[in-house]
């Protein structure tokens, strides 16, 4: 009901290549996150998918069928906006039903499906209030509403949860997932945000500079990035990367080693506790570390290093190996 | 502006302007009310004389009034038609992205540049005219007979020059709002399966609805007093035709000399123009509040 694949499709702005080439199967169900830093081609990409903007070259296959050339109704896709782009004049229930008013469907069925999204997303008290009058959260359920009635093939969701505050966007962040696992509907989504990436995906998509770097299930690609792009991308805070002597010792250009895999107490390293931050649950602390550098270290919350102290490291948990130009060994 | 002595400070900075609007609207208003009830003939100055209602009855019961009252009505409501529709249409033309975008953006408004008798005369001497007037020759090029414009259609020729003017005025307000659209409704709107035509029903034209508002409110204050369009040229004829209620008023003050007559009109004239805006307030008016 909703397998995408897209064959060699290029997308060119003039003389600026925004995606050189890219081939990339979504299959029937799965929660593909698109992530990336900002630029990196995400957002055009799925917009491609979309229909929004037409691709270079390439094919696009929705289910089977050719659909490069479709204008967007016909794709059968919805789409949730960074903005949420609700239509400010109407109210929430006509916001909803708008796609089913343009599909031509009759107004007892509009209605029915409207009350049945409503329920599924908390709004049946809202329905008659216009955008204006909603909250972000709120705001963003209803662009989920209008996306959901429609019972699409697939649904695209464009950065939804960037304009909510960190506290919704956590609980938004769950709503989402709950809502793939009731519907069982392939959805594409587009974030910056690794968490978010993380947290709710079944297959990631690493984007960089338009290519895809890497795709994997969330912890295929923190335990094994393909290169150093992906390793520093994936986990929060970022991987330490250390090059020159202590690299060579494990025969590499570079060596990775993950915040949360160095122990405090005794070990090999030695350095000077720079910032620290104690977030109670963790602690993180950047040690200045002579002969490698500024490591960042993910220590249990008791550790009561502060700024100035003197520690010992140890890493304890995999090392990744990158060559000179970041693939890994 | 919160404190006590902010506001009082605000409102002794406001009040000489205050002041001298309402003075500025205030004296010419009395006056008229004044005159409008006063015997005052230019031609004999020495005849005065309180005469109560008899300009205002005079004038009601002129044989050109209501005809006067329905062409002014008219002109604005042709006007209206003619150039929110027609600016809405070449609104969204020049809204999309053409080579040459900025000039032809000038062209459009550039009508609204050339002063009203001077619009006025090039359309009826240069166009219309049944001899030298282009459309002449073209209608003889064509094997047909002149259509003598100021003569038989008097009113329809007047709306038209107007909207000519007034065209660019609702073109520019109106692509100003097309272009606050934002695009992700738009395409949201074209993802939810709507088509070009019920974007611009469902979208586009209910995010218009205040600036047309505001279009419309500009325009029907200006349109109300449309006077050198008509003085240049049918002159309010032929005989009466296309006498508008301010070119009665003109023709009682400078023709007939009846300085009463002409302020008792004037005085209909802006119970004519609350009416309007009355109606306008009550029936679109809710469209400015945000």
């Amino acid at each position: 009901m909703g397998k995408i694949e897209l064959t060699k499709v290029r997308k060119s702005f003039g003389d600026v290549h925004v995606i050189p080439s890219i081939d990339l199967t979504i299959n029937d169900g799965e929660f593909v996150v698109f992530v990336g830093p900002s630029g990196c081609g995400k957002s055009t990409l799925l917009r491609l998918i979309a229909g929004l903007e037409d691709t270079t070259s390439g094919t696009i296959e929705i289910d089977g069928k050719d659909a490069t050339a479709l204008p967007p109704a016909k794709r059968g896709l919805a789409m949730v906006f960074q903005s949420y782009a609700l239509y400010p004049h109407m109210t929430v229930r006509k916001n909803i039903a708008f796609p089913l008013k343009m599909a031509g469907m009759d107004q007892a069925e509009q209605d029915k499906r409207v009350e049945r999204a409503a329920k599924v997303l908390n709004l049946a008290s809202y329905l008659d209030r216009r955008p204006g009058q909603l909250s972000g959260g709120q705001r963003q359920r209803v662009a989920i509403g209008r996306a959901i009635v429609r019972e699409p093939a697939a649904f695209l969701f464009d950065e939804p949860l960037s304009n909510l505050d960190a506290a919704l966007r956590v609980g938004m962040r769950q709503e989402i997932s709950e809502l793939h696992q009731s519907l069982k509907t392939t959805m594409i989504y587009v974030t910056h945000d690794q968490v978010e990436a993380m947290t709710m995906a079944d297959k990631i998509v690493v984007l960089h500079a338009g290519r895809i770097e890497q795709v994997g299930a969330p912890l295929e690609l923190y335990n094994n990035p393909r290169n150093k792009f992906v390793a520093g991308f994936i986990g929060s805070p970022k991987m330490n990367f250390i090059e020159g002597a202590e690299a060579a010792k494990h025969k590499a250009h570079t060596i990775g080693v993950r915040p949360e895999h160095i122990t405090v107490g005794d070990g090999p390293w030695e350095g000077v506790v720079g910032l620290s931050e104690h977030l109670g649950s963790d602690s993180f602390l950047k040690v200045a570390v002579e002969g490698i550098g500024t490591l960042t270290v993910r220590a249990p919350g008791e550790v009561g290093a502060h700024h100035g102290d003197r520690i010992r490291l140890a890493p304890a948990g995999k090392i990744h190996r990158f060559d000179e130009s970041g693939n890994a060994l | 502006m919160a404190t006590q002595s902010s506001r009082f400070a605000a409102r002794l900075m406001v009040a000489p302007s205050v002041t001298v609007l309402f003075i500025w609207m205030i004296i010419p208003l009395a006056m008229a009310i004044y005159y409008s009830f006063r015997l005052y003939r230019l031609i004999s100055p020495d005849r005065t004389g309180w005469v109560g209602f008899r300009n205002y009855s005079w004038f009601v019961n002129s044989p050109e009034f209501w005809l006067a009252i329905s062409n002014t009505l008219l002109l604005v409501g042709g006007v209206l038609i003619i150039t929110i529709v027609l600016g809405t249409l070449i609104a969204l033309l020049i809204d999309q992205p053409v080579w040459g975008q900025g000039p032809l953006r000038i062209l459009v408004i550039s009508p609204f540049f050339v002063m009203p008798p001077v619009a006025a005369s090039i359309w009826e001497n240069l166009f219309m005219h049944p001899q030298n007037g282009m459309l002449a020759s073209l209608a003889l090029g064509l094997g047909m007979k002149p259509i003598l414009f100021m003569e038989n259609y008097p009113m329809a020729s007047v709306i038209f020059i107007v909207s000519w003017e007034w065209l660019p005025f609702a073109t520019l307000i109106l692509l100003t709002a097309l272009q606050s659209l934002s695009s992700e409704q738009l395409e949201a709107a074209e993802m939810d399966g709507a088509s070009a035509f019920s974007r611009f029903r469902y979208i586009i034209l209910p995010h218009m609805t205040r600036a047309i508002t505001v279009v419309i409110l500009i325009q029907t204050i200006f349109l109300l007093g449309i006077f050198g369009e008509i003085f240049t040229t049918t002159q309010g004829g032929p005989g009466s035709a296309s006498t508008t209620l301010p070119y009665m008023i003109f023709k009682q003050a400078i023709a007939a000399k009846d300085i009463g007559r002409a302020a008792a009109g004037g005085i209909i004239a802006v119970i004519l123009a609350n009416i309007v805006a009355y109606f306008l307030m009550r029936g679109i008016g809710r469209n400015l509040d945000a």
